[in-house]
């Protein structure tokens, strides 16, 4: 059975679509072993994996919970991190023209990686291959490898000693680094490094990252309009080509 | 956190994420054309992520620390802008902290 497409465009976003996967599912290691070291079991860990699904808000509900922060704060933080996948729905939905089950299943698919791929590809039927491919691809992948990182993490021992803490740190910054380009993302990158780093001596852990959340809020509301602006920061349509959760 | 408390907090989370995912597929794209509605994202995003590095990267506790996550930060963004991919930029960041606590510092 020949598997792939025969339209050249669909066979490209094939191709895109499984290697995006292998990357992307290749880190879950790294999130299987920081979630065990922060203290979430092997059982929630897998939960969080499978019905969250969206890398960003899975390292900062560990995070949170690592700091000893609160139940409410953790779910904040990785409800307002997953705000992007709904612009990102936004974007695929008239690309995939899907219903019922299906509507379902593409809305669980829906985070970086497939809408990045979706988007890059020239006409709609090579999106669609590229967004199903790309979200179920790193889906498997993603959940194989933080299920392994997680079985290894138990038998680690001292996460310190490992350097996960700092290895958690570096994954947020790498995951913020391709967003800094515009200088307005640039001038609230600078504003939550006060922000943050002002109130962890007064406040429980969790609350610091959201009080960052509000002053971007506050930012984005009030920042005068102009038309350069505009164009420096427009990722609705285009997000970040690169693989990175 | 207790085991329950845990639970309900990966449960909620996780519906809340699934929520805005589907909430995307189901609204007119017409409602998030606006300009401050993106940006306002945008801009979420990037500084949530900027201060859990703050978080991760220099809290003890409630106390701010320079300790062995400090230099892993470094070497991390040092890969970062050499265009290293994701999984060499964290396995870089662990292996200079590891190093520096093996060596008794931090």
């Amino acid at each position: 059975m020949n598997v792939l497409p025969s339209n050249p465009a669909a066979r490209a976003a094939v191709r895109q679509g499984v290697s995006v996967s292998v990357a992307t599912g290749l880190y879950g290691v790294s999130f299987g072993a920081l979630s065990v070291a922060a203290g979430v079991g092997l059982g929630p860990t897998m939960a969080l994996s499978l019905l969250m699904f969206s890398g960003g808000s899975q390292f900062a509900l560990i995070g949170v919970i690592g700091a000893a922060g609160t139940p409410v704060a953790a779910i904040a933080t990785a409800t307002l991190l997953g705000l992007r996948n709904t612009l990102y729905g936004a974007v695929v939905s008239p690309l995939l023209q899907v219903r019922g089950w299906r509507r379902l299943a593409a809305a669980q698919v829906t985070i970086d990686e497939s809408t990045a791929v979706a988007v890059a590809q020239p006409d709609p039927a090579a999106s669609r291959i590229g967004f199903w491919v790309t979200g179920v691809g790193v889906y498997v992948l993603w959940n194989a490898f933080v299920l392994l990182g997680a079985l290894a993490g138990d038998a680690l021992g001292d996460p310190r000693a490992w350097g996960l803490d700092a290895a958690a740190a570096a994954a947020f910054l790498a995951l913020v680094w391709p967003r800094l380009a515009p200088r307005r993302a640039q001038l609230v990158a600078g504003l939550a490094v006060v922000a943050t780093a002002a109130l962890i001596p007064f406040v429980p852990p969790g609350i610091p990252v959201l009080a960052a959340a509000a002053v971007a809020i506050v930012v984005g509301l009030f920042a005068p309009t102009s038309p350069d602006a505009a164009a420096a920061d427009q990722p609705e349509n285009e997000p970040e080509k690169e693989p990175v959760r | 956190m207790t085991t329950t408390a845990l639970w309900a907090t990966v449960l909620v989370a996780s519906l809340a994420c699934f929520a805005l995912k589907l909430g995307g597929h189901l609204i007119p794209r017409s409602w998030l054309a606006s300009e401050r509605v993106s940006r306002v994202t945008t801009l979420v995003t990037v500084a949530l992520l900027v201060s859990l590095v703050v978080v991760q990267g220099f809290a003890d506790g409630r106390t701010l620390t320079v300790d062995a996550r400090v230099p892993a930060l470094a070497v991390a963004a040092l890969a970062l802008a050499l265009r290293a991919p994701f999984i060499l930029v964290v396995v870089l960041a662990a292996a200079t902290a590891a190093a520096l606590r093996a060596t008794g510092w931090g």
